[in-house]
């Protein structure tokens, strides 16, 4: 498998300045994506997993230059797509908008509702297709039929549809110019169980028939094994395990990780669950430990733990965990 | 209006092993411009002393209008149009609302979904929950503020007596909602209503919660009804669960038989459905998920029938006809289904 998405130590930092009374404001970051290196290969899926405020968001947003990042190197196809952002070529930034699109978690807010879906998913082929306006409306019909829609959806506005239908047009949209890679972020978190499985199964389906990578961010962590190759876990900011999913499933060795796993309610009553409850929440950003992030919460910490930030060892290795003191 | 409906129904006597919460044939309508949305349709469930009954179902089967009105708390254009809700051998469609009053945050207390919106961002701590032992046990100041620190030790709140004179917005999400435990708790209640408690929230503070409640429940021999769409928040909770779908009760069973052993044609789907944790899929283990076919009824106009018949792989034409009835197959385990030995009626 080649790589095709590499991201090189991406960072996100946001200055504040905290106001403070008869004294100068002071001025501190929050470092939002500290450092966050991985790569996604063709025709795979990179889980990318954490809680509320780890970064994968940020991240995911770094990568299409939705936020500017900070510092690092995104490679897609080995050239680093930070600079064609951040410069004046708008054809090229096109010709790679054009391979990387975006499926957002809302299906409610993401479409606008006084367009008809029609509209919404001719909008994409207008800016990257505008030479062939006489194709668009087949090429809507082929992309309803993809998603399991029928082409006469297409004079509907999005009112008439359901969170899952909606969402498959979200998926519909970002199919229209034909990506190589698609950044999911929780495209199933506002759905009922039900319709999951059905929008799982079309991304699977999806991803056979088109030989899509895909960047799936999830809170959810048992549709992450389900349609993951690979998964990397943040935590505030930092990226601390990365490896094949049945390893980091089976045998995670950061201890976040396996607080993470521990702290999913498995739906079989009464089965003894080995369960790790951490004690303690996220710390805010903005007073980030020193050390390993996670050390105050982390039952096995050393005293180095609170010194020194562990690195994601061996670079060439698949299964790797920043981390003093690996289970 | 609705005391003179609960009236003309029959008197109430009390089954022998009696359970804390009957309700039966509950039956709550929206009544809107378009018609009459039948959201909650000829429910039953119980709770018995000392138990968590979980209600389970995706978005729209009723669960919420469900708890709420066991409350009386279903906001207009909602109203009760029948049924009974028994608590402790009395029917709670029949109070007043001042009789209402006097129960609600006393004997029967509910835990709120968000914990951020659930407090009043303008008075501290103390004030808030100081005020319900003011009201319902007429607790001086002092003695109120000395029940809620016991509380807040209880709900494993780090140093109570600052948090008294802190207010919600100085507080996390996670401590917040164990707040919101705090004051459900503080009038020692026969039943809490505990509605999502922990959707909000980040895993690994919805682990500490659940811990929390569930360490709670066995040690206070707490009755509750856990509404949730999670199958498993409810496998680590409930000792008893109820499955709803689209206004309606599919099976009603306790945990393991409802897990390992599901009847209803919806609970077997719905279960086969979720991705599961501790399974790889990776390779030619990946094959597509089972699903659901189609989408629940609109309940503005619902099909005859069963509810589930033009999404189940099972029916047949008399599925399409008959309103299936709840029937016990087993001790403690009850399916609404006619290809399970349910009577059906025309409706």
């Amino acid at each position: 498998m080649s790589a095709l998405l590499e991201v090189d130590g991406l960072s996100k930092h946001y200055p504040v300045f905290e106001r403070r009374l008869f004294r100068a404001a002071k001025q501190s970051e929050i470092r939002a994506v500290d450092g966050v290196s991985f790569t996604v290969n063709e025709g795979e899926t990179l889980g990318l997993v954490g809680e509320s405020g780890c970064g994968k968001t940020t991240t995911a947003r770094s990568i299409l230059n939705l936020v500017t990042p900070s510092d690092g190197a995104v490679r897609f196809r080995g050239e680093d797509i930070v600079p064609v952002f951040k410069g004046s070529d708008r054809a090229r930034m096109l010709e790679i908008r054009r391979s990387l699109q975006y499926v957002f978690q809302d299906p409610w807010l993401s479409l606008n509702p006084r367009w008809t879906i029609g509209e919404t998913l001719k909008e994409p082929l207008r800016v990257h297709r505008p030479e062939a306006p006489e194709s668009w409306d087949a090429r809507v019909a082929e992309l309803l039929q993809m998603v399991g829609l029928e082409p006469h959806h297409a004079w509907r506005y999005p009112h008439e549809f359901s969170g899952g239908q909606r969402q498959r047009v979200g998926i519909a949209r970002a199919l229209a110019i034909e990506p190589k890679l698609l950044i999911l972020d929780e495209p199933v978190s506002s759905l009922d169980v039900s319709v999951r499985a059905q929008i799982l199964n079309l991304l699977v389906e999806l991803q056979d028939r088109l030989g899509l990578a895909y960047l799936y961010i999830s809170h959810d962590l048992s549709s992450v094994r389900y349609i993951s190759t690979h998964v990397a876990v943040m935590y505030l900011g930092k990226l601390v395990e990365i490896g094949p999913v049945d390893d980091i499933f089976t045998r995670p060795r950061h201890h976040y990780t396996r607080a993470l796993l521990s702290a999913i309610p498995v739906p079989s009553p009464g089965e003894a669950q080995d369960r790790v409850v951490l004690k303690g929440e996220v710390p805010s950003a903005m007073r980030r430990p020193a050390g390993c992030p996670f050390h105050p919460r982390c039952a096995a910490a050393l005293p180095v733990c609170a010194t020194d930030e562990p690195m994601l060892m061996q670079p060439s290795a698949p299964h790797r965990a920043a981390c003093h003191n690996p289970a | 209006m609705l005391s003179t409906l609960a009236s003309a129904s029959s008197p109430v006597t009390a089954a022998p092993p009696a359970p804390l919460l009957e309700v039966r044939d509950l039956r709550v309508h929206f009544f809107v411009r378009e018609g009459v949305v039948r959201a909650v349709d000829g429910v039953d469930f119980r709770v018995n002393p000392g138990e968590t009954l979980g209600i389970v179902g995706e978005s729209g089967s009723g669960k919420t209008v469900s708890s709420m009105s066991i409350m009386r708390l279903v906001p207009p254009p909602a109203r009760n149009v029948g049924g009974q809700i028994l608590f402790e051998g009395e029917d709670l469609l029949a109070k007043t609302p001042d009789e209402m009053e006097a129960l609600r945050g006393r004997r029967i207390a509910m835990i709120f979904q968000n914990p951020a919106t659930s407090l009043n961002p303008i008075y501290s701590i103390g004030a808030q929950l100081g005020e319900i032992l003011r009201w319902h046990l007429k607790l001086s100041r002092a003695e109120a503020d000395a029940r809620v620190v016991e509380l807040l030790t209880l709900v494993g709140i780090s140093d109570p007596a600052t948090r008294l004179r802190q207010f919600p917005h100085e507080l996390s999400g996670g401590m917040k909602q164990r707040v919101g435990i705090a004051r459900a708790l503080l009038c020692n209640p026969s039943l809490v209503l505990a509605d999502e408690p922990t959707t909000a929230l980040d895993v690994t503070i919805q682990a500490q919660i659940l811990e929390l409640l569930a360490d709670l429940q066995a040690r206070l021999k707490m009755s509750m009804v856990l509404v949730t769409h999670d199958m498993g928040v409810v496998a680590r909770m409930a000792h008893r669960i109820t499955v709803m779908y689209a206004g309606r009760v599919c099976e009603s069973a306790d945990a393991a038989t409802i897990f390992n052993a599901p009847q209803h044609p919806y609970t077997r789907a719905l279960l086969e459905s979720m991705p599961r944790i501790d399974q790889s899929y990776t390779g030619t283990k990946r094959q597509p998920l089972p699903t659901i076919a189609g989408r629940p009824p609109n309940l503005l106009n619902p099909p005859p029938g069963c509810r589930f018949h033009d999404r189940c792989p099972e029916a047949s034409a008399e599925c399409r006809r008959l309103l299936p009835l709840e029937t016990t197959i087993a001790p403690g385990h009850s399916v609404s289904c006619l290809k399970r030995g349910s009577e059906g009626i025309a409706a």
